[in-house]
């Protein structure tokens, strides 16, 4: 049952027209931000944001898609893995159909290879528990709000004894790419829409570096029409005002500390390493290794899987590394709804749900216009 | 990935950190009732709480306060009552 006072007021049409209006006063200057998470980016299509932002204001979308950012080399790996005998790859859906250098997950489902798709982490342990004549590999992607959650199925495991769970550990966090990405010089972004569920974890107190050293405005929302707004006004103001402050327009579901007994689990569970990630290359300390103390479940010792550390070039021609950086908006893609569709994809973006490509062919007039006339014989 | 929604928890089962035996709720949602695990939520709820949960994992707990003062900062600023606001 959902509860109409969680989600409901923040769609009020008044609400949102009276957010929208008083953005208007901030005409002055062109300001460009980023909405770094890929729920985000879907929300914005889904409830026609973009058409009523004033003309001044411009969004880009960030590396908050966890699909996207993963690396070729980790894609390819993942797929290595699926083609072991013995073995069961556990993964979310979205991964399915991102293209590896050679096939994909599910080419390699379609020869033969077994892919189970789970909602969660517990289901994957829980397939481990049912096929104990085979090995269990999750397939760890996802920022800090999926890694406690992952992090509690290896304690689990560990505690249980299921020793025929593993998890491929792809996982990154968050402010760490958001520092190198705005060390970039090329890109011009006047303020962060941060994520909102990554933030219930780590908390808003994590921007704050990131504000103070970038000098970049950062404001945590939520995935409302009204959120939405809301946090692009507060941006706007900051900006207007000359502030680079933390502001937090997610406070019920958002701290200042964050989701402390997460925050535990995941430590517990992992640490942090070096990663490759799509688009931004190799990051220090950006991404989350399983703990010396799990690695009985770590895949990439027991399968002698590299992660993380390996660069492959992305498929040729595909700018999903562009688009990650926000340097790039998908249509300026030449594969874009010609080669790469959602039907045949090329890059990442174009296969997750919370990808931009994926968001812009979805919903951008031009694309559905094409897809039409392709329907009609 | 993420499902932004908060659903409300019927029924409780197992116990906190307890890894040997992990607590579940049972929540509702689209009519379906489902198992979700409370080893990362960072409040304890109780049957009618509600939660956000990601990957079958509660990760917040949402208290009717907060979701009203979330609301309330919202429309006052929206009407440039907040002081300072302007």
């Amino acid at each position: 049952m959902i509860d109409e006072r969680y989600s409901a007021p923040y769609k009020d049409k008044k609400l949102v027209q009276a957010i929208a209006s008083r953005l208007n006063m901030f005409q002055e200057r062109p300001m460009r931000f980023m909405e770094v998470c890929g729920t985000h980016t879907m929300s914005i299509f889904r409830h026609g944001i973009r058409s009523i932002l004033p003309s001044n204001v411009e969004l880009v979308s960030g590396p908050g898609c966890p699909v996207c950012v993963t690396s070729q080399a980790d894609i390819d790996a993942m797929i290595g893995l699926a083609g072991q005998p013995g073995v069961i790859v556990a993964t979310f859906g979205d991964l399915l159909r991102v293209p590896g250098t050679k096939g994909s997950l599910a080419s390699a489902k379609a020869r033969g290879a077994r892919v189970e798709i789970v909602y969660s982490p517990a289901d994957a342990l829980k397939i481990a528990c049912a096929n104990p004549d085979h090995d269990v590999v999750f397939l760890g992607i996802g920022f800090e709000t999926t890694v406690p959650a992952v992090a509690a199925a290896l304690l689990e495991a560990r505690s249980r004894s299921i020793r025929n769970f593993f998890v491929f550990s792809s996982h990154k966090t968050m402010p760490r790419a958001l520092h190198a990405l705005l060390a970039d010089p090329e890109l011009r972004i006047d303020g962060l829409l941060c994520p909102g569920h990554v933030s219930t974890i780590i908390g808003a107190k994590a921007y704050e570096p990131l504000a103070e050293t970038k000098n970049v405005p950062c404001v945590i929302a939520g995935f409302e029409p009204a959120d939405i707004l809301q946090g692009i006004y507060m941006l706007a103001k900051q900006v207007y005002e000359g502030r680079h402050g933390v502001e937090n327009c997610y406070s019920r579901a958002v701290t200042w500390h964050g989701n402390e007994r997460a925050i535990k689990v995941m430590e517990r569970a992992f640490e942090p390493c070096d990663a490759v990630w799509r688009g931004l290359g190799k990051i220090d300390s950006s991404g989350l290794a399983i703990s010396p103390t799990l690695s009985m479940h770590d895949a990439s010792k027991h399968f002698g899987m590299w992660s993380q550390t390996t660069v492959t070039p992305d498929p040729r021609g595909c700018l999903c590394g562009e688009v990650i950086k926000g340097k790039k908006r998908p249509p300026e893609c030449p594969l874009f709804s010609r080669a790469c569709t959602p039907t045949s994809p090329v890059g990442p973006c174009m296969v997750s749900s919370e990808g931009s490509c994926a968001a812009y062919f979805r919903y951008s007039t031009p694309c559905r216009q094409e897809i039409a006339e392709q329907q009609i014989p | 990935m993420c499902l932004a929604i908060p659903v409300k928890i019927v029924e409780m089962r197992g116990k906190q950190d307890d890894f040997l035996n992990p607590p579940v709720a049972v929540v509702e949602a689209e009519g379906a009732q489902r198992e979700i695990r409370l080893d990362i939520v960072d409040r304890w709820p109780s049957p009618g709480d509600y939660v956000i949960v990601h990957a079958g994992f509660a990760i917040r707990t949402l208290s009717p306060e907060e979701a009203e003062a979330n609301i309330e900062l919202m429309r006052q600023m929206a009407q440039g009552q907040r002081q300072g606001d302007d």
